[in-house]
């Protein structure tokens, strides 16, 4: 049995109160392990990115735990889940956010600047990982001056630097054509997942779900189903 | 933390257009608030130029008295009073008027006459040329040498003019700390000649001029010509009281104050409008921030610190400004009245720092606003 990096269990999550109550997570429980590669799979509106904030630490639940590493987050300060949040989790967000006032370096630099890093060491760790990306040429562009593609790749190494024990991505081939799309994801497994990392991907792009170790296919806030992806099956 | 303010800084200064626009707002406000203030500073340092040039210890005058210029002559038993008061080492009259005086060239020119203590001659200004003692000579007039001694015709010792059909020779050129509000030249000459020269009213002395033995005397001094129905001032006293009146009761204080709120107004809007924009379109960024792990009062620190930092940098630029402004003013206008003291520095710095704490108030009311999880719904 693989060691489990996230356990989620019970989690539900709803906005509004009374008549206006919404319901976007329903009593969801699951587990991802290390080493694995993890998608979160289902239509607009079936709960996929408050599930993936709620057990990345962004969003508290309503009901139920998601221990991280054996951590309980949600016991944590906010302070102390920010803290958590920087030191252990990487994160890909769908429109990258990229400052674009920053150089392509400063970009991927800045989850070590917030860990209070010195700027001038963090901007040159920050090359070593546009390096590994294959960006090192672009460090002193603006974001702005890259493509789609080459913004998820400085948006990929910004989540890296930090060297998180756990990658999140949102919806990462979304604003990506097919190839390119492919070619991300294929280099996110090769190059970024390990033994001692899991990596968790919002996605409902089915041109990637080849790539996935396991499914989770989530339906009207309901987790509906854990189906073996086809990597796993390989 | 240098490295959180670096990232500020660099989201801040790179947005050139936004780092500009704050900037000149700043900038414009700081400029007009110091000019403001540096104009009534200067109209105020003027209204008090004839105490600081007489250089008196302390002044006795009529109560109703509220500037140097509108003196009330007072009976001649208020000196002798005064001279036997306990604790007073010495007292003398001074003389104030206006005149007007008969240029060689025909033109009249009004001016302020000061007519010293005919004995002691207390209250004498510093010689630029000549010798005081020559004012006791034939006609003997001292001009002071201010912004306004060209209209004069720039005179030379021995330079002849008539004041009041009375002949009158310039001996000697004075220096002077501070020229007068109403930009007309200063003459001195002895309290006599003065009497002689000037049609007078029944009393002459316009105000008393003591010299106290030691500064404990003073609170004394000041109780007995109170009982006399008469005041005594400390100089710092009177120019103080030369001050409020010009702020408070001439309308110059309330002009002055509504152009500097206006001026502080208009900075607030330009830069509190522009900061907030900026944080506006940076929202989704610190939303990123927050998200990757910065903290709330990481976060407000930077916001802190980029108000701060453009709001200190416009107001230097804009005290730098008005600097230029009142150097070139004053080179083409001597008796340009403005000057730039610590009250107006403290003044501007302080409304810099309302204007930043607002600004910053509103962005980071918005920064601690927004969720992490905007950023993930999009």
């Amino acid at each position: 049995m693989p060691d489990v990096a996230i356990a989620a269990r019970n989690l539900q999550k709803w906005f509004g109160e009374d008549a206006a109550r919404t319901v976007a997570v329903r009593d969801v429980s699951f587990d991802v392990y290390l080493g694995e590669m993890l998608y979160i799979v289902g239509p607009s509106g079936s709960g996929k990115t408050t599930l993936l904030s709620m057990v990345s630490g962004i969003l508290r639940p309503n009901e139920g735990q998601v221990a991280v590493e054996g951590t309980d987050l949600w016991s944590l300060t906010n302070d102390e889940i920010a803290e958590f949040r920087l030191r252990k989790i990487g994160f890909v967000f769908q429109d990258y956010h990229l400052f674009p006032r920053l150089t392509t370096a400063e970009n991927v630099a800045i989850p070590l600047i917030l860990r209070r890093e010195p700027w001038d060491e963090s901007v040159k760790k920050a090359l070593t990982y546009l390096d590994v990306v294959g960006l090192k040429d672009r460090a002193s562009l603006p974001p702005v001056k890259l493509s789609g593609g080459e913004q998820q790749r400085v948006a990929i190494a910004r989540a890296m630097i930090g060297q998180p024990d756990i990658l999140i991505l949102d919806e990462p081939t979304a604003s990506l054509d097919g190839d390119t799309g492919r070619n991300i994801v294929t280099f996110i497994k090769e190059q970024v997942l390990n033994a001692h990392r899991s990596i968790v991907i919002v996605t409902h792009d089915a041109r990637i779900y080849e790539y996935a170790h396991r499914i989770l296919n989530m339906e009207d806030g309901q987790l509906k189903g854990i189906t073996q992806g086809q990597a796993s099956a390989k | 933390m240098k490295g959180l303010l670096t990232l500020a800084y660099k989201l801040l200064v790179n947005d050139r257009a936004k780092f500009v626009a704050l900037l000149v707002g700043i900038t414009f406000a700081v400029f007009l608030m110091v000019q403001m203030t540096s104009m009534f500073a200067g109209v105020l340092s003027r209204a008090s130029s004839t105490v600081l040039n007489i250089g008196a210890r302390v002044w006795v005058m009529d109560p109703a008295v509220n500037t140097v210029a509108s003196s009330i002559p007072m009976p001649d038993y208020v000196a002798d009073f005064v001279r036997s008061v306990d604790g007073v080492k010495y007292a003398v009259s001074l003389y104030s008027s206006g005149a007007l005086v008969k240029l060689k060239d025909g033109a009249f020119q009004p001016v302020s006459v000061i007519g010293l203590d005919d004995t002691s001659l207390y209250g004498r200004p510093p010689m630029e040329l000549g010798r005081i003692e020559d004012i006791y000579a034939e006609n003997g007039f001292i001009v002071v040498h201010d912004s306004e001694f060209e209209k004069l015709g720039n005179p030379k010792i021995g330079t002849v003019f008539e004041l009041n059909d009375h002949r009158a020779v310039i001996v000697g050129i004075a220096g002077a700390s501070s020229s007068g509000l109403f930009g007309i030249p200063t003459l001195y000459t002895t309290y006599t000649r003065a009497q002689q020269y000037i049609p007078s009213t029944r009393f002459t002395d316009a105000y008393i001029l003591v010299e106290p033995k030691s500064e404990s005397d003073i609170p004394h001094i000041k109780a007995e010509v109170a009982k006399l129905g008469y005041l005594a001032l400390t100089s710092e006293e009177f120019i103080s009281r030369i001050s409020t009146y010009y702020t408070y009761k001439t309308g110059l204080g309330m002009n002055i104050l509504i152009m500097t709120a206006i001026s502080f107004i208009v900075g607030l809007s330009i830069s509190g409008q522009t900061f907030y924009t900026f944080i506006i379109e940076n929202l989704e960024k610190f939303g990123a921030l927050k998200a990757i792990g910065a903290k709330g009062r990481e976060l407000v620190w930077m916001i802190l610190f980029q108000a701060t930092f453009v709001s200190l940098v416009g107001l230097g630029l804009g005290i730098g400004l008005c600097t230029c402004v009142i150097f070139l003013a004053k080179l083409r206008m001597p008796n340009y009245a403005a000057s730039i003291v610590a009250g107006n520095l403290l003044l501007a710095f302080g409304m810099v720092i309302i204007i930043a704490a607002i600004s910053s108030y509103i962005g980071v009311r918005r920064v601690l606003r927004i969720e992490p999880f905007d950023i993930f719904r999009g």
